[in-house]
């Protein structure tokens, strides 16, 4: 590497990351609709898509091709600019958090110190939380934009319930980062390799943040569901409240793109929440150095896959809050909650370093 | 290295613009927009002055800008709101009960 | 580096000279979102990194929802141009020029581009930023608090439907 400068170096490793993630993580989305209709299906006691390759593996295939074959209309009154930026804007913002999101431990390659992690920012988590902030704009301007009144309505609503939720996010991972002493998400995994210690006695239970902050992850994960307009909180995306919500009058490629950066939000909620809560990347490593680096990536993408499972298994279960309730729940309940995990979190943090 | 003096112009840019149009804008909320607008220029100052001076005094200013602005605009759209449900319009123009 | 701050200095400008331009509302806060946005990368080149954040989650992700919310409920349609005098629009421009040149002149007077090399820069993070708040200035702190709720009543308080 001594002819290239070191900008270039680090610039083209950079680039490799970014397109192994994306690549990976289309790929992933992708078959987590397969997954999701399978998983519905068999709950719901009938077989889900079959036909298309063996156990319909190829029928996100099948709706790919459909999607882009598909005749693209847009209302006669609906206003330009906003209608074609919105889809592009949740679709851009839903893969840019993935930008700080750690797979797992560094590793030495060649004399280059490489993360597993497209890069890693001082402030990571704040990061998300911004871009997730101005992912309400992809959703308050489609339905804006329209000209219709089921679309404004839903999208009013959701946005509405967007901004709430955020509020309950944030304070749900004030204990973690209380306890992290860091904001880089690479910071608060570290913070949590090893096993508890009672004293000096070893239980061999993982230092993971879950043991200490239950109702923070309960809070964290509610939120989350919340925020990505996920079931039971989709009243203003379920057919049969409001026909299709904010993307009622979006076809093809832009409909495909809502969809595709609603996946990629629960994808980011879900690696977020292995991250601050359940360790990260951290299991069992052993054997031969190939083995070192790659244990780590499937630890993580395994917990990560056990939360997208349980958002299916969710959505297959449970039915819909109303949006009062909804409403009501976020903000009489959850963040008073919040709060109080806050104050607890640090008592027993002073309690803790008290001399 | 970029001087002090290109983050102040970039700042009295910002904050000029805003000014004029605060003036020109017809419509309520564009004319709070032009506030916001103005906010910007002066926090954009106050963080240069911060890092030209090595003191985080002009960041936390910058916060307290920030929160002061928000309740600003909360409570400005609320009578922008009224004003509307009361007359009908969002034109500035058309509000001039009190002129002579 | 310095390259980045001239792209973002030039996307504030056209962004905030798009937000006088624009007749429609809606397109008016997404550029004044596109300022703010450009505005938290020129903070991050700063080092004030916890400041872009904070601008980014509240002010274009919190304010500037609420602006868009009212806008859309509201239905602000595009504005109408009145009559207006050709004095106004002719004395205008040359007059916002010449107090901008002003300013400018005062600025660069004072900062000559050429100064000595600037103390270290701020540690930009949270935890410095929480240390001072908390300790030096938590008086205004508390004060803000207590002027966020007050606005909070006023705009439920002005914004409901009289019944």
């Amino acid at each position: 590497m001594g002819t290239f400068s070191e900008t270039t170096v680090l610039l083209v490793i950079v680039a490799v990351k970014i397109a192994f993630v994306l690549v990976f993580l289309l790929t992933a989305i992708a078959y987590l609709t397969w997954l999701e209709r399978k998983v519905v299906a068999h709950i719901q006691a009938r077989w889900g898509p079959y036909l298309v390759g063996p156990h319909g593996l190829l029928q996100p295939v099948a709706d790919g091709i459909k999607f882009i074959m598909k005749e693209d209309i847009v209302p006669l009154e609906a206003d330009r600019v906003t209608y074609w930026l919105a889809p592009f804007l949740g679709f851009v913002l839903a893969f840019l958090s993935i930008a700080v999101i750690p797979f797992g431990g560094s590793f030495t390659f060649r004399g280059l110190r490489i993360q597993a992690q497209i890069t890693d920012v001082n402030v990571g988590l704040l990061f998300v939380f911004a871009v997730t902030s101005l992912g309400v704009y992809s959703v308050a301007l489609a339905g804006w934009s329209s000209n219709s009144k089921y679309p404004l309505f839903g999208a009013l609503r959701s946005s509405a319930q967007m901004i709430s939720y955020e509020l309950s996010l944030g304070l749900a991972v004030v204990g973690v980062i209380m306890m992290a002493g860091t904001l880089s998400l690479r910071g608060i995994v570290d913070a949590q390799s090893g096993f508890w210690h009672i004293g000096r006695v070893n239980t061999w239970l993982p230092h993971w943040n879950i043991f200490a902050q239950p109702l923070g992850f309960f809070i964290y994960f509610t939120s989350a569901v919340a925020e990505t307009n996920r079931v039971p909180f989709d009243l203003p995306e379920g057919e049969t409240e409001l026909v299709g919500g904010f993307h009622t009058e979006y076809s093809s490629m832009k409909f495909a793109m809502f969809f595709i950066s609603e996946y990629a939000n629960m994808v980011t909620v879900s690696c977020l929440a292995t991250l601050l809560f359940f360790g990260g990347w951290h299991g069992p490593v052993f054997g031969p150095a190939l083995l070192q680096v790659l244990l780590p990536v499937f630890w993580f993408c395994a917990k990560v896959f056990c939360f997208l499972f349980f958002y299916i298994w969710m959505r297959g279960t449970l039915p819909r809050f109303r949006y009062d309730q909804l409403m009501s729940f976020g903000w009489k309940f959850l963040l008073p909650l919040g709060l109080l995990n806050i104050l607890l979190t640090s008592l027993a943090i002073a309690w803790h370093e008290a001399p | 290295m970029v001087p002090l003096s290109h983050y102040l112009a970039l700042s009295a840019i910002l904050f000029v613009l805003g000014g004029a149009g605060f003036i020109i804008r017809r419509n309520m909320i564009s004319v709070v927009m032009c506030i916001e607008l103005m906010l910007n220029g002066v926090n954009l100052a106050f963080i240069a002055f911060s890092r030209f001076r090595g003191n985080l005094d002009g960041q936390l200013f910058v916060f307290f800008v920030i929160v002061v602005a928000a309740a600003e605009a909360a409570v400005g759209l609320a009578i922008i709101i009224a004003v509307q449900r009361n007359r009908d319009t969002l034109d500035l123009e058309d509000v001039d009960s009190m002129k002579l | 580096m310095t390259v980045l701050f001239y792209i973002c200095a030039a996307l504030a400008i056209l962004a905030a000279l798009n937000v006088i331009r624009q007749r429609t509302p809606v397109y008016s806060a997404l550029s004044l979102i596109v300022v703010l946005c450009a505005l938290a990368l020129v903070y991050l080149l700063l080092g004030a990194e916890f400041m872009a954040v904070i601008q980014v989650i509240v002010y274009a992700g919190a304010i500037m929802v609420l602006f868009v919310f009212v806008i859309m409920l509201l239905n602000a349609g595009k504005e109408t141009s009145r009559q207006r005098s050709r004095l106004a629009r002719w004395l205008g421009v040359p007059l916002v020029t010449a107090f901008l040149a002003e300013i400018l002149i005062a600025v660069w007077s004072q900062f000559p581009p050429v100064a000595a090399s600037p103390p270290p820069p701020p540690d930009g993070s949270p935890a410095a930023i929480g240390t001072l708040l908390f300790r030096s200035y938590v008086l205004p702190f508390e004060v803000t608090s207590i002027l966020i709720l007050v606005a909070v009543l006023g705009a439920v308080v002005l914004a409901k439907k009289e019944s």
